[in-house]
């Protein structure tokens, strides 16, 4: 994980806070640190302060207190316009009276461009994202795919090193989605270029990162690799937050080095690592990702702990059997298991015992 | 050509389909109805009828029909009055016409077109009946019986014989044409074919004045002395050459009392007609009083709209008017630059404001909103007068530059009663017109246009330049387009606080249909402003499209 003042930091922000309203903070003490090239996604729900933090990143809204760096220079004081930062728009704001060639060429006509530079650059821009023959129309001639193909390319074609996309694929359906998730990731790593993206898609945020921020509360809760954060959430909200999760409510009994033993309130005991719980009595929140719980005997460990189980419901998804449990006196236990030729097909009603690897059972902050 | 798609009962779906969103449309129609009738009622039709006003001059021809026929053969360019058959004609027209004391409405009209005929008309009307008082006292000596209605009665009446219908018809005809008084009436009276036939031009005015006695007067034919024009008439009859084979084919009742007539007529002493109206009033000598009447003849005429244009009519086609009577084109002009100016103002100083309005919290928004629309709770004239109070001479502008030391005591700004006190009145007046429109656009463009822009590398100038402010236009326009129309045919504020320079044309029009009464002109200027605001709505359509105006969304 980089440090915050790492010499090769592009992007820094240090203890920055930022208050509407002098009376609530709407970040907290943010200390972020990026090196070049990298694709950081700030992902949280709404109202966590991510898309601020964008904000003051562009310029469009000054920090309460603390330091914003973009290349080892301050730029607190610096207005946006001289920034050179390259940004996406969750409504794409392509001018409407513009054609999309006038929008591309727009950047670079108040950098006081050449004409014939221009005209190269827009071409290249608009091949990039493969709109090559749509210069000549207006964005309202245009899909929503197609214009946000444009607003890439217009926060693109006038090079800038760092680029901000603000939900930029908030407003369209899930299949095109992912084929511009995919499309935005090769871009950015093609060109080198750094981008801070802001979503509250988690799946994304996984899927186009190298690092994921989690936004809540005004801060950050956990700033890692997409499966350093689905597979170590460090607190409940981050495992909460990403994707699904089973939680159960207990008590730390006695901790072993990197392993721990948790009583849950119904009074099973259960193995878990310790991961944000100190001391012995705590109580904590344990997580279990669905796709980890065992109910064959022969796949666990020797020894391990395992709770009784009954089947309340079997739900076939296609790719995955999602079943449901009642576990521990709760029935909104999930597992996940593969569809596959082999698989046991569980039955409503059905007794079983579930356990899992020490490993994947996280014990976090109540 | 596609196949004819057909409905589910067999019948092209078009027709079911027109069935079906017919009943949508009649109560559709039915929801406006109200609105729409009372448009057409209220607005509609009476500006079509001043419309009509702007050309129409029916006035002439129906108040002296026989002079504009006999004047029709006069050539003007002669440069001298026409001959007796006119001045004739002018007699009888003008004698009916001075009864109905229609006359004088006629020399308004032709007064407006030239200066002094309305007293010619008044002053001749008055003495008309002079000239057939003579023949009147000639024929009374001649035989006492003339001057009894009774005689007249049964000289012209119907006793069995051919009824002389068509006369009839045509003197009530002219005589509706002439007043507005009801002539409808069924009269008591017939006029005969034989007496029409051997005194022709008699029989019509004794005709006319029956109808008119019977009808207007109310009063018993038989019993009433005929007008004096009946009796010029009779000796007009009587002096035509074929008057005596006339008379000798005539053998109807006072054929003998016609014959002693018609024996004395040659000794009666009377001037003659065109002596006459001459000795009345010299005006009638005057080629350009019959030029006038002759141009102004036929029913319609475009003579008030080249009046507002400062043009006129004349014998020799259509030239500029005295130089010293010029006023319309300047004050049209006028209209439109001061008109524009005011509009421009609107633009600078509104758009500031909705921008504001567009961008502030909605709290403070909306105070600000109800600060624009203050105005509109105060009167037009309320606010008008307070613009007098701050801008004359002595008020509160002027004393405060004075005191600040910006201009000097004994030359302070004149801000009223001038061009520049109407514009600042009338920019103040219309601010809230050009806000609104403005603010409805603005307040959907959204912010991330700007941001975009900056983060394009854009300055705020750049930006506002290039990418805020052309979707504004179409507010831009229509704030415009209501401040211009709204202001060029704005009356009352330019009428406080314009004095000479700074009145519109619609003040003008005012004038015109309140104090000269000059309806016809007024309708003409009115029809040029509607005209010259379509045609820059049509200009605007072309520049910049109307599609592009907005009230919002």
């Amino acid at each position: 994980m980089s440090q915050a003042g790492n010499s090769a930091a592009f992007v820094e922000f240090e203890r920055v806070q930022k208050s509407y309203d002098g009376e609530t903070l709407v970040v907290k003490d943010l200390n972020l640190s990026m090196p070049k090239g990298e694709f950081l996604t700030m992902l949280g729900p709404s109202g966590s302060g991510k898309t601020t933090c964008l904000m003051m990143l562009a310029g469009f809204e000054t920090a309460t207190h603390g330091a914003i760096r973009l290349d080892g220079v301050s730029i607190n004081d610096i207005p946006p316009h001289k920034r050179g930062i390259g940004m996406v728009f969750q409504n794409y704001a392509l001018f409407p009276h513009m054609t999309v060639a006038e929008n591309l060429s727009f950047p670079l006509e108040v950098r006081k461009m050449g004409k014939s530079l221009r005209e190269e650059k827009v071409k290249r821009a608009l091949e990039m994202v493969q709109m090559g023959d749509f210069g000549g129309r207006r964005p309202a001639q245009l899909s929503g795919g197609q214009q946000q193909r444009i607003a890439l390319a217009r926060a693109l074609v006038f090079e800038p090193e760092l680029v901000l996309m603000d939900e930029p694929l908030g407003a369209l359906d899930k299949q095109l989605r992912e084929t511009l998730q995919f499309e935005i990731t090769n871009l950015a790593h093609d060109l080198g270029i750094t981008v801070v993206y802001v979503t509250h898609d988690q799946t994304e945020a996984l899927t186009m990162s190298d690092r994921v921020a989690v936004f809540d509360d005004g801060r950050i809760q956990q700033l890692a690799p997409p499966d350093e954060l689905y597979e170590k959430p460090q607190n409940s909200f981050v495992a909460q937050f990403i994707g699904e999760n089973n939680t159960l409510d207990g008590v730390v009994q006695e901790i072993r080095g990197d392993t721990c033993i948790v009583k849950l309130d119904s009074g099973d005991v259960i193995d878990a690592v310790p991961v944000n719980v100190a001391n012995v009595g705590d109580r904590t929140l344990v997580s279990i990702r669905p796709e980890r719980v065992e109910f064959d005997k022969s796949r666990l460990q020797e020894g391990a702990h395992t709770l009784k189980a009954e089947v309340l419901e079997f739900i076939y998804m296609g790719d995955i059997f999602r079943t449901r449990l009642r576990v521990a006196g709760r029935d909104d236990f999930i597992i996940k298991t593969r569809n596959a030729p082999d698989q046991v097909r569980l039955e409503p009603g059905q007794q079983i015992d579930i356990g899992w690897l020490a490993e994947d059972c996280r014990a976090l902050d109540a | 050509m596609s196949e004819q798609v057909l409905a589910a009962d067999g019948r092209p779906l078009k027709s079911s389909l027109n069935r079906a969103l017919r009943r949508q449309k009649m109560r559709a129609l039915m929801l406006i109805a109200p609105l729409l009738l009372f448009i057409m009622l209220t607005f509609v039709i009476p500006i079509g009828q001043m419309l009509f006003r702007s050309v129409e001059n029916q006035i002439v021809g129906n108040t002296i029909p026989k002079t504009v026929a006999a004047l029709a053969a006069w050539d003007a360019d002669q440069n001298e009055a026409p001959d007796e058959t006119v001045f004739q004609a002018l007699f009888y027209d003008m004698f009916v016409a001075a009864e109905a004391k229609e006359h004088t409405k006629l020399g308004s009209r032709l007064n407006y077109e030239q200066a002094g005929i309305s007293s010619l008309f008044r002053k001749s009307g008055r003495s008309l009946s002079d000239i057939g008082e003579l023949y009147q006292d000639a024929f009374e000596d001649l035989n006492p019986a003339w001057g009894d209605g009774a005689f007249w009665f049964d000289l012209m009446n119907d006793n069995g014989g051919a009824i002389a219908s068509g006369l009839m018809i045509q003197q009530r005809d002219r005589l509706k044409r002439l007043t507005s008084a009801d002539i409808s009436l069924d009269v008591d009276f017939a006029l005969r074919g034989d007496i029409a036939q051997a005194l022709p031009l008699t029989a019509q005015q004794y005709a006319s004045w029956a109808l008119y006695t019977a009808n207007v007067d109310n009063d018993v034919i038989a019993e009433e002395t005929p007008w004096e024009a009946v009796y010029a008439a009779l000796a007009d009859d009587l002096r035509d050459p074929e008057a005596g084979a006339r008379l000798a084919a005539y053998d109807g009742p006072g054929a003998d009392s016609l014959l002693a007539a018609l024996a004395i007529v040659p000794d009666i002493a009377a001037p003659s007609y065109k002596d006459a109206f001459a000795e009345i009033d010299s005006g009638w000598l005057e080629p350009r009083v019959w030029q006038t009447i002759q141009t102004y003849s036929p029913p319609f005429t475009p003579g008030y709209f080249l009046n507002s244009i400062d043009l006129e009519q004349t014998p020799n086609g259509i030239e500029w008017r005295p130089e010293n009577q010029q006023i319309y084109l300047t004050l049209f002009w006028r209209t439109l630059v001061m008109s524009l100016t005011i509009t421009g103002s609107c633009i600078l100083l509104g758009y500031p404001v909705a921008w504001m309005l567009a961008n502030l919290p909605a709290r403070t928004a909306n105070l600000l909103m109800i600060l624009v629309l203050l105005p509109f709770w105060t009167s037009l004239l309320v606010r008008t007068s307070a613009w007098k109070v701050l801008l004359q001479d002595q008020g509160v502008i002027n004393s405060l530059l004075v005191w600040i030391g910006l201009v000097a005591d004994d030359n302070r700004l004149s801000l009223i009663n001038n061009a520049t006190g109407t514009i600042i009145a009338m920019t103040h007046i219309l601010l809230p017109f050009m806000i609104l429109p403005l603010y409805s656009v603005l307040k959907t463009i959204p912010p991330s246009y700007l941001r975009a822009a900056k983060s394009l590398g854009a300055t705020n100038w750049t930006a506002f330049w290039r990418v805020y402010f052309p979707q504004s236009i179409p507010g831009i326009g229509a704030g415009s387009i209501l401040c211009f129309i709204l202001s060029i045919g704005y009356y009352i504020t330019p009428e406080i606080v314009g004095g000479t320079r700074g009145v519109f044309i619609s003040n003008r029009i005012a004038y015109h249909i309140s104090t000269s009464l000059n309806w016809g002109l007024a309708a003409a200027l009115g029809a040029i402003l509607l005209a010259a605001v379509l045609l820059l709505y049509w200009a605007y359509d072309r520049i910049v499209g109307i599609d592009n105006v907005k009230l919002g969304g």
